[in-house]
């Protein structure tokens, strides 16, 4: 969204001048461009709810209704009810940080923060299994105080939150970065203790970019299949969340109730772009009200 | 409130900012930190409010030590260059901000804000735009609402960094006259930092000149700009010709010119450096004495109410600059290539100790 929506400002400065493409170029590359947005997108995305209502809208509410489906739901909610917060919190802390102060150091965290993405998911439930599972650095000392963590719910949580941890910190970097530090040193000067310099100077800028990571970080850890499958151990009903349930109703041939189990995540995707393009909007003016106001 | 600090050093890694200054505002003045960009002006500033601290040194807040007060405690009113406004507040909120923070006990009530508020907007000459938003302003009222928002605390103290740096020149010619006045009315001890000579000349009580991070001189606009005590000083201050010569026992030959140097006679033969203002040079049509010395007329330029004239010396491929009124010129008659005689009505020599 946000690279179309600059494409279209910049298209419409050279709209119609003499350095613009002529239009059959421009028709081609638009054609082109929905072409493949419609056949690996919307084709797959359409795909997905006809297959969940192919046994009909009674089927569909009896698939979600399965005990083990709706134990891969609660999970999957407990999971994004744990990791969401933790990840709010500590990208605020790190944006802060990186984006306010200067330390040694500095250079290194950014590059950490990036680390999960750079990773791919199965080894980061990898690097779990070896830390706490029970051949792992941690586990017999786990084990002999009676704490399951690798195959039980806290190893999904821990899991979740290193996959999801950059998404509120790296939206926040470059906001708070561009909007310096001016202000909240004139709240400072004005007498604003550092609290109140936060939720009144701080966040009120950013409030729309924290949303816009928040709604991403909760899409991944709804989503989150790699590093979830490695740790879960698949226990039916008790350590499966949504996207893994998917799977094994696939695997099992119940298309219709993999379809509808899917279908959740899928409307999950459409709401987190919805409020997604809303929050982009959002920044854009307040990051173009601070271009006008230098 | 007095200012006092005592021999304030800062460095930032390698570069050193400030080293060893030593400088007292008086209560209630209008002080102006002048020198370029680097000469560590902005960090002294912010090291007066608080918002950086000394590597070395003290600073005193009438007689007290406050280095270690938080800039919460030091009651300062700060102005940034770039106002740095509350961008979602309106105006009325951004100049109420400083006094709705406060602990509740101290806090007035909401209707005394709103009375306050409105005081300093009509002093500004706001009231009708408390609702507008700071995007929705132009750059110069953006400053005045800063400077409301910084005064609505009762600062004991007003710092401001480059405050009409941003605006361009009629608003910033209007704001610092308008700042001169204000200050005029509220006597708030003031300090300003500003790398335009001008504006430091025109507005301040006392001009400090800053470069390198050291203080060249300091004095009243006049005491600065008549008698400057450094080249730096002298360079910095308005359009300066440089003439290279040797001092002999009160005797100064600058480039064929002869002048008398009475504050060298003691000194026997040493190389120095001759500074003269453009406007302090004359231009005839004959020689008057041996501080006359012959050029020819390479440019001439209307600037406003004056006219520059280009003079290369003869016997070399030096150039130099002469500010005329328009009626003199006008009675000159200059001619591009035509050949003159230039005679400074002052020079001030410095010898070679002074390097800039």
């Amino acid at each position: 969204m946000h690279v179309s929506t600059g494409f279209q400002k910049s298209a419409e400065k050279v709209g119609g001048s003499r350095v613009s493409e002529p239009a059959w170029i421009r028709y081609l590359l638009i054609t082109i461009a929905l072409a493949f947005l419609g056949l690996f997108l919307l084709l797959p995305l359409a795909a997905v709810f006809v297959q969940a209502f192919d046994k009909g809208w009674e089927a569909y509410l009896a698939a979600l209704h399965e005990p083990d489906t709706l134990s891969a739901i609660w999970l999957t909610l407990l999971t994004a009810l744990i990791c969401v917060p933790v990840n709010l919190f500590f990208g605020i802390v790190a944006a802060w940080s990186i984006a306010k102060f200067s330390f040694p150091g500095k250079s290194l965290l950014i590059t950490l923060i990036d680390l999960p993405f750079s990773v791919s998911p199965v080894v980061s439930g990898l690097i779990y299994v070896l830390i706490f599972g029970l051949q792992g650095w941690l586990g017999p000392w786990l084990q002999a105080h009676d704490i399951q963590i690798i195959f039980a719910v806290p190893g999904i949580v821990l899991a979740t939150i290193f996959v999801t941890f950059p998404f509120v910190a790296r939206e926040l970097i470059p906001l708070m970065e561009s909007q310096g530090r001016e202000e909240e040193e004139a709240a400072l000067t004005l007498g604003a203790s550092g609290l109140q310099t936060f939720f009144r100077v701080t966040f009120p800028n950013i409030k729309w970019g924290v949303l816009y990571g928040v709604i991403l970080c909760n899409a991944r850890a709804m989503g989150e299949f790699g590093a979830v499958s490695v740790v879960s151990g698949h226990v039916r009903g008790s350590t499966n969340t949504i996207p893994l349930q998917v799977e094994i109703l696939y695997n099992e041939y119940s298309y219709a109730a993999a379809f509808a189990v899917a279908s959740l995540l899928a409307l999950l995707a459409v709401a987190t772009l919805a409020v997604k393009t809303v929050a982009e909007w959002k920044i854009q003016q307040s990051l173009s009200t601070n271009e006008t106001e230098r | 409130m007095s200012i006092d600090i005592e021999s304030v050093s800062k460095n930032f890694g390698e570069f050193s900012a400030l080293s060893d200054i030593n400088l007292v505002v008086p209560s209630g003045e209008l002080v102006a930190l002048l020198g370029p960009s680097g000469s560590g002006k902005t960090t002294l500033l912010r090291i007066i409010a608080g918002l950086e601290s000394p590597d070395a040194g003290r600073i005193l807040f009438n007689g007290e030590e406050a280095t270690k007060r938080h800039v919460r405690e030091r009651q300062v009113g700060f102005v940034f260059q770039h106002y740095a406004l509350f961008r979602h507040m309106t105006v009325f909120d951004n100049i109420a901000f400083g006094l709705t923070v406060k602990p509740k006990k101290s806090r007035l009530s909401k209707a005394d804000i709103r009375d306050k508020v409105f005081t300093l907007l009509k002093l500004i000459q706001l009231e009708q735009l408390a609702d507008r938003y700071p995007a929705q302003l132009s750059g110069g009222q953006r400053q005045r609402v800063a400077l409301a928002r910084a005064l609505a605390v009762e600062p004991q103290v007003l710092l401001l960094d480059e405050p009409f740096g941003a605006l361009d020149a009629k608003v910033r010619l209007e704001l610092r006259r308008w700042l001169r006045r204000l200050h005029d009315e509220i006597h708030v001890t003031s300090v300003f930092v500003t790398h335009d000579q001008e504006e430091a000349l025109e507005v301040a009580d006392r001009i400090v000149v800053m470069n390198k991070g050291k203080i060249e001189q300091q004095g009243t606009p006049s005491e600065v700009y008549d008698r400057p005590a450094t080249p730096f000083v002298f360079d910095f201050l308005g359009n300066v010709n440089l003439f290279q010569g040797r001092v002999h026992e009160g005797m100064a030959q600058m480039g064929g010119m002869q002048l008398s140097s009475p504050e060298h006679a003691a000194t026997n033969n040493v190389p120095a450096i001759g500074y003269v203002r453009s406007h302090d040079i004359e231009i005839e049509r004959a020689p008057l004495d041996a501080s006359s010395i012959e050029a020819e007329v390479r440019y001439l330029l209307s600037v406003g109410p004056l006219v520059r004239v280009d003079l290369s010396l003869s016997g070399g491929e030096e150039s130099i600059e002469v500010d005329l009124s328009r009626d003199v010129a006008d009675r000159l008659e200059l001619k591009v290539g035509e050949k003159v005689f230039a005679r400074p009505r002052k020079m001030r020599v410095f010898t070679d100790d002074y390097q800039i």
